[in-house]
């Protein structure tokens, strides 16, 4: 297995919001699906993950509601809002940018140095 | 979920998140079993992941931003928590606190009503007062109250605003319905009410087409009045009222709190209406102005209209209206008298307050050293130094609120008392009352003084040197703190001082001014003023017979050695304030020297009691027809001939174009009061006689009389046979204002002895507190060095070095504060003289008793700390350590 790095700054965030885009889920299955969907490269600090969300949810981005889940006990599950739903597209958009950009950049650096 | 339900469900919301961490845990636990781990290090694995649940939940909590309202509601109830454990600290410090914000809310409630709050009018910042003035002064200044006929022209012309006026003392005796009274009476323009913006509690205001000769006889009366005389029966409105033997209709009733100017008067009838002719002269003053700014008008603009109404008058009217324009200012009550004294209480309980945070403030330092140990424990769990600081602060200041609120408390209960103490009338005083104003006042000096006594225990909060704080265990004082200590009680004594110095001035001047000569003997002197039956005033003869029955019949009751009739009273409100000249030529009005001139009959000088030095004074030879005389008192004496051949001068005064001839000298009246004469404007006095009052004055010189007898038996004893004896033929001559001189001398220093009284409680209060402070903090710094007081022993100091060293100690900071306070208590003793009529200065004596006094104190509140450290066993002392 790879070393797995740190998550950048401010991604946490964005990653969440992607995640929970899907559909309602609690903290618990997001924690799993981001360990799936950034398979096992980037550490998500499960402690980390609940102030996220608390503040997500402060933000308005997410609401939360108390609801059974599949084993049959009550579970805190988070829905994006309209607004996270805004704030997700926006911050994706810029992050998509922000990515090309880097990538260019080591790119080029890479072609100067061949 | 708003801020405040976090904050108000904050128990739920902490259950939520542990359930939520729960949920997560046991999820992972359980697809950890799942994939093949035992249960134990499954649960292990996944706790281990999530990372310490404390942590996790405080950052939880924090992310949701009102973390510092939680906070502060947990420190909140922390400090209540504390406050309740120590309940003895508690009530001192409470008790402490609520004396002094009580106290000061008390008299800022005074001050606000009487001195602050705008007047209780409509729009007050757009009315105006209204004077006349000229380019030359009297000794009165150059502000003339109107003429009628200047203020008709005004009020015709002004565009710029609205103009009222009207007329004080028009009132007289009301003998219909019920017993007849003297009541005070306006006359006014029919629309003062309208200018003023009040809207009458009953009835209508005067209409414009009423308000001229001839038009029907209407009042509008005042509600104290519709009380006592018509029983707030609401048919009073139509009602005839009678009126110095007129009769009106009565249209309105005021509301209960009007009053003009600060003035409660009890009937408004028409000035148009009224046909006396002093009305009509261009010459004679008396008329009161004021005006409301049209909507846009500038005061600026108003003034130079008012100026160019002026000028036009000056042309058209040279003889009376020379060098004469009119003038706005802004419109306000006359408030002179009682405001230094306010303001003078207010600084003395704001010194009390200062003390009392003193006090706690070094108390609550006290606690904080003790507690050092358990902070530096907290900072080295992980505390911010933050955090640490807001909860002291908190702490103070949820003391302070407390004390601010049950100090709201107290000055809703203190303040009609204190209104009730104060000698005499105070102005305004029907509009102090507590409001939003006192409460922010009340809410800002308790957060004032939980932040003064709460930040010295807050800047403690340690910072680096943990362990050595951990280690010392909170025994051994540092060097900052004691010196933190000292400054208190330092602050306490000069404080302290500078009450006690001002207490102890105002004392001695109180006692210097009762020990001087009145200039008449007060004893056994009753005064009240007489409204002659109104059938008498119809002629001057007739009028004439009148006073000389009623001095006849005085004389005759049983008890009374003298009766005289005289027009002004010493250190009575009231006065006639005339100038005069030695030479035929009559000077410029502004040059003539001026005297106060008394109307009186033969008997007058024998009633006060008042010494005769030269010459005669009158006797029933001296009326009209014969040769006019006056008796001069001897600062007259010396200021008009310098005090050499009086007797036989001829001095003109302005009442008539004849001189009067100097018969006699008498001794000067403190007329002013003891207080008051050495500063007074006018000292010089005059008497006449009263039998030489030309005719055409005869009848309003007769509204001003009052009747003045010397007793053989105590005065107020004749009272009820004095007023049969004057009834007069018509049964429908009163006396009112009775007073006896006496009473009248008392009240020209009750001011004086109010404001001592209070100046005494609040020094005896500076000096208990200080004390407390003193014994306080002794005690504390003693029972700190206790080890080393064991040590001194051990080496063989005796009881009296242990006791000579507390002392020592105890004097180093009280001759500080002495020091400290006596610098302030003679720039305080500078404001005293003059905030205060007739102090004297600052006198050593004074000083130096009340320093002996706060020695003494101060040494009787070391001493019990410095017994009790004398008597430290040395052994356990130093097992202590």
């Amino acid at each position: 297995m790879p070393p797995k790095s740190d998550l950048p700054q401010g991604t946490l965030d964005l990653l969440i919001l992607k995640v929970v885009a899907l559909g309602p889920m609690h903290g618990y299955a997001i924690a799993q699906r981001l360990q799936q969907v950034s398979r096992d490269v980037v550490q998500v600090p499960q402690g980390s993950l609940y102030p996220a969300l608390h503040r997500l949810e402060n933000r308005g981005l997410l609401s939360a509601d108390w609801k059974e889940s599949g084993t049959g006990r009550e579970a805190k599950f988070y829905r994006l809002t309209r607004k996270g739903r805004a704030a997700l597209a926006s911050e994706a958009a810029s992050w998509q940018r922000l990515s090309e950009a880097i990538g260019l950049i080591l790119g080029m650096s890479e072609g100067i140095a061949q | 979920m708003s801020w405040w339900r976090r904050l108000v469900r904050r128990g739920q919301m902490e259950e939520q998140l542990d359930k939520e961490l729960r949920f997560h845990l046991d999820q992972h636990t359980h697809d950890l079993i799942a994939q093949g781990y035992d249960p134990a290090e499954a649960r292990r694995q996944a706790r281990l992941a999530i990372g310490g649940p404390e942590q996790v939940k405080e950052e939880c909590r924090d992310a949701r931003g009102t973390l510092w309202l939680e906070n502060l509601w947990q420190d909140f109830r922390y400090a209540l928590r504390t406050m309740r454990q120590k309940p003895g600290f508690t009530a001192v410090t409470l008790a402490t606190l609520v004396l002094g914000i009580g106290a000061t809310t008390v008299m800022f409630t005074v001050i606000d009503g009487v001195l602050l709050k705008p007047l209780p009018y409509r729009q007050p910042d757009r009315l105006v007062r209204l004077w006349e003035r000229t380019d030359w002064s009297t000794h009165q200044g150059n502000l003339w109250s109107f003429t009628y006929p200047n203020f008709l022209d005004c009020q015709r012309e002004a565009r710029s605003l609205d103009l009222a006026g009207w007329r004080y003392f028009s009132g007289g005796t009301m003998s219909s319905p019920g017993e007849p009274e003297n009541v005070d009476g306006v006359l006014i323009s029919s629309n003062l009410f309208s200018v003023l913006g009040v809207t009458l509690s009953r009835g209508r205001a005067f209409r414009p087409e009423e308000d001229r000769p001839g038009g029907p006889p209407v009042a509008i009366i005042s509600y104290g009045l519709w009380q006592r005389r018509f029983a707030g029966d609401p048919a009073a409105i139509g009602m005839q009222m009678v009126l110095a033997e007129k009769s009106y209709t009565v249209v309105g009733v005021t509301p209960a709190s009007f009053r003009l100017l600060g003035n409660e008067e009890d009937v408004f009838t028409l000035l148009g209406q009224n046909t006396d002719p002093r009305l009509q002269n261009r010459e004679i003053h008396g008329i009161q102005g004021v005006g409301r700014l049209q909507p846009g008008v500038t005061p600026a603009q108003a003034l130079t209209e008012l100026a160019m109404i002026g000028h036009r008058l000056e042309a058209q009217y040279p003889k009376s209206n020379k060098g004469r324009i009119f003038i706005a200012e802004p419109l306000r009550v006359n408030v002179d008298d009682v405001k230094s004294a306010l303001w003078l209480l207010l600084g003395a309980v704001g010194l009390v307050l200062l003390i009392a945070c003193a006090n706690i403030a070094s108390l609550l330092l006290a606690r904080a050293v003790s507690r050092e140990r358990e902070l530096a424990m907290r900072v080295a769990l992980g505390a911010s130094r933050g955090r640490l600081t807001r909860q002291c602060l908190t702490e103070s200041a949820v003391l302070g609120l407390s004390g601010g609120l049950l100090g709201v408390l107290l000055a809703i209960a203190g303040v009609r008392p204190f209104l009730a103490f104060w000698p005499g009338a105070l102005p305004r005083a029907e509009e102090v009352r507590l409001d939003w104003r006192v409460l922010l006042f009340a809410i800002g000096v308790s957060l004032l003084c939980g932040l003064l006594f709460g930040l010295a225990p807050a800047l403690r909060v340690p910072t680096g040197q943990l362990e050595q704080a951990l280690r010392a265990g909170g025994r051994t004082v540092a060097g900052g703190s004691r010196r933190l200590h000292g400054g208190f009680v330092i602050c306490e004594i000069a404080l302290a001082v500078v009450l006690l110095v001002s207490a102890g001035m105002l004392g001695r001047t109180i006692l210097r001014l009762a020990s001087l000569d009145p200039g008449l003997n007060v004893r056994n002197v009753l005064t009240a003023r007489t409204a002659l039956a109104p059938s008498t005033l119809a002629s001057p003869a007739r009028t004439r017979a009148a006073w000389q029955e009623i001095v006849e019949n005085a004389r005759r009751v049983p008890g009374v050695q003298a009766a005289a009739i005289v027009d002004t009273i010493p250190m009575r409100e009231g006065n006639n304030e005339i100038g005069y000249w030695t030479t035929p030529v009559e000077p410029p009005q502004n040059q003539q020297p001026v005297m106060s001139a008394t109307s009186v009959t033969p008997d007058y000088l024998k009633v006060m009691g008042i010494a005769l030095r030269q010459g005669r004074f009158f006797d029933d030879q001296d009326r009209l027809g014969n040769e006019g005389v006056v008796v001069i008192d001897d600062v007259m004496a010396q200021q008009a001939f310098g005090g050499q051949n009086v007797l036989g001068q001829h001095l003109w005064i302005g009442m008539g174009s004849d001189p009067a001839r100097v018969v006699g000298v008498v001794g000067h009246v403190r007329y002013w009061g003891p207080a008051g004469d050495d500063q007074a404007k006018v000292r010089a006095q005059l008497y006449y006689p009263f039998a030489q009052v030309p005719d055409r004055l005869m009848r309003s010189w007769s509204e001003l009389m009052s009747i003045a007898v010397r007793t053989d038996v105590a005065p107020l004893s004749v009272v009820e046979s004095l007023r049969r004896a004057v009834r007069g033929a018509t049964g429908d001559q009163v006396i009112y204002e009775l007073n006896t001189m006496e009473r009248l001398a008392a009240a020209s220093l009750a001011l004086h002895t109010f404001l001592l009284l209070l100046l005494g409680i609040f020094a005896g209060l500076a000096l208990l507190l200080a004390c407390l402070g003193i014994y306080g903090v002794l005690a504390y710094l003693t029972n700190r060095r206790v080890p080393e007081i064991g040590m001194r022993m051990a080496l063989g100091a005796t009881a009296g070095d242990v006791v000579r060293l507390v002392l020592r100690q105890s004097l180093g900071m009280v001759a500080v504060g002495l020091a400290v306070g006596v610098a302030a208590a003679l720039a305080a003793g500078r404001l005293l003289q003059r905030a205060v009529q007739g102090m004297e200065s600052s006198a050593a004596s004074t000083f130096v008793l009340m320093m002996a006094v706060l020695i003494v104190a101060a040494l009787i509140a070391s001493y019990l700390p410095a017994r009790r450290a004398s008597r430290v066993d040395p052994t356990s002392a130093l097992r202590q350590e």
